[in-house]
């Protein structure tokens, strides 16, 4: 299973990229999309949706189970992936690439050097 | 701690996922949910599911004590046959659903639900007044299912069984992969062509059959199958699950079990509520119901409502259909709503989806 060393993690099992522009883009975890196992339906808010940390922004639906997705930080979307409307999958085969979920601006972009770091997110998976 | 199947390392050496389930260690997964279950409809899957249990009941007086704790008929049962069954308590509530095997005139094999077998153990004792002995093989006899419509000549292949002699429904004993006494069963639970096998752990190894159905199962597309795959299949073929659409809640009349429910065999426990319940009329049923709109899918809980959003009954099993590629589940309906083609609404996530009522099958084969 991968975890990518420059990604910052959440107990929720989702990564934000800082994309050092004002921006972050959020995910969920290979250990989360192998948890689910296969993605039917990914439903996520609105560009323009505003949030508070622990916001659910939307609700990813397996075979099996469904599970809610929890703002990692305060903002705003700004973006959400498309290509999981027609391709949910993508969550399952590239959770860090093409299988991104939203792009943010967090309010405080500061707030993502809180969550934690890989090493801290392997252990609470282990 | 969970109990394991003696298939627990196979398991780990083809990368499955685990879960408690029923009180065992079993596999949910291994590839995937979706790859598994084409498996099973288009070539084979080949699934443990050793963690039933397995009581046997033999002498003079088996068929009697049967017929007193199961709603079907076993003494139409030929040895050689096996028959789905139930066990309700007095007031027609649901012990468990189980399969029949009549081994010989006077032996016969229960095979129960694996979170039961306790409970079902005690209840059945606790119903003998009979000439017969009770014995409870769970934790020796180990069981595979294989399952598709390649399963029958890849089987074949590795027995001097005539499979196409045994009917559905029919099993015979013999050998399997060179280990002894396996009983080869025409039975499943994915509405597809297979056979479960029974192996006597004491005297066969079930991992010597799991291997050699490998080794020769490339050619013939078989996947291992974990329990998510079996739900999936086993709900679009709208077969019932204990614990889900059936409970000691529920009737087999209210599940649409009155086919299994053979009132002319004479009392057996939960009769005479079954017949009053008959008589009086259904106030609900177990049906099925199919969403269009394939982004929603209806889960196991979720409320079924009126247009109002009343709620008028509960989704007792729901997935996504893979086959189908649309939301399918089951739920007890108020007896008015539970006609083919209406329109009842499935509350998910606050929202009121319509869903239209079918009775499974929902894939017809």
């Amino acid at each position: 299973m991968k975890f990518p060393d420059e990604l910052t993690y959440t107990k929720e099992h989702e990564w934000i990229r800082d994309n050092g522009d004002g921006t972050a883009t959020v995910g969920i975890t290979d250990f989360a999309q192998s948890e689910l196992g296969d993605i039917v339906f990914v439903e996520l808010e609105e560009p323009g949706f505003s949030f508070e940390k622990d916001d659910v922004f939307g609700t990813v639906e397996a075979v099996k189970t469904v599970s809610e997705l929890f703002a990692p930080v305060a903002g705003e979307i700004i973006e959400i992936n498309e290509d999981l409307e027609d391709d949910p999958e993508l969550v399952n085969s590239d959770p860090y690439g093409s299988g991104w979920l939203i792009k943010i601006t967090p309010s405080n972009p500061a707030d993502i050097q809180d969550l934690l770091d890989v090493e801290e997110y392997k252990k609470i998976i282990d | 701690m969970a109990k394991r199947t003696p298939l627990y390392e196979k398991h780990q050496e083809y990368g499955a996922r685990m879960i408690d389930f029923g009180g065992f260690d079993m596999p949910v997964q291994y590839k995937g949910i979706k790859q598994e279950h084409m498996a099973v409809r288009e070539a084979a899957g080949l699934f443990d599911v050793s963690h039933m249990g397995e009581f046997i009941i033999s002498g003079p007086e088996a068929l009697k004590w049967i017929q007193k704790i199961t709603i079907n008929d076993a003494s139409s049962l030929k040895s050689g046959k096996a028959q789905y069954s139930a066990m309700c308590y007095e007031n027609g509530g649901i012990v468990d659903d189980l399969l029949v095997y009549r081994l010989q005139e006077d032996r016969f094999m229960l095979v129960v639900n694996a979170s039961n077998i306790e409970k079902d153990r005690e209840w059945i004792l606790s119903q003998n007044s009979y000439d017969a002995d009770f014995d409870d093989r769970s934790d020796t006899v180990a069981l595979l299912a294989l399952q598709g419509p390649k399963s029958p000549e890849l089987l074949q292949k590795l027995t001097d069984l005539n499979l196409n002699e045994i009917k559905f429904y029919s099993f015979e004993k013999g050998s399997v992969a060179g280990q002894a006494d396996v009983i080869v069963s025409a039975t499943g639970y994915t509405g597809e062509k297979g056979f479960e096998l029974y192996i006597d752990t004491e005297k066969a190894n079930p991992s010597v059959i799991w291997d050699t159905l490998f080794q020769h199962g490339k050619d013939y597309g078989l996947q291992a199958a974990g329990l998510g795959a079996r739900d999936t299949l086993r709900l679009e073929m709208g077969l019932a699950l204990y614990g889900n659409d059936i409970t000691a809640g529920t009737t087999p009349l209210e599940a649409r079990l009155g086919w299994l429910t053979k009132f002319d065999k004479g009392p057996f426990i939960g009769s005479e509520a079954l017949k009053k319940q008959k008589k009086e009329g259904l106030k609900r049923k177990l049906m099925g119901f199919k969403i269009e709109d394939s982004r929603q899918i209806p889960r196991a809980g979720y409320d079924i409502c009126s247009p109002d959003g009343e709620k008028t009954g509960f989704v007792t099993s729901g997935t996504q259909s893979i086959s189908l590629g649309i939301g399918i589940g089951m739920g007890y309906l108020p007896i008015e709503d539970a006609i083919e083609g209406n329109t009842i609404y499935i509350s998910i996530r606050k929202k009121l989806i319509p869903a239209t009522v079918t009775k499974p099958p929902f894939l017809k084969k």
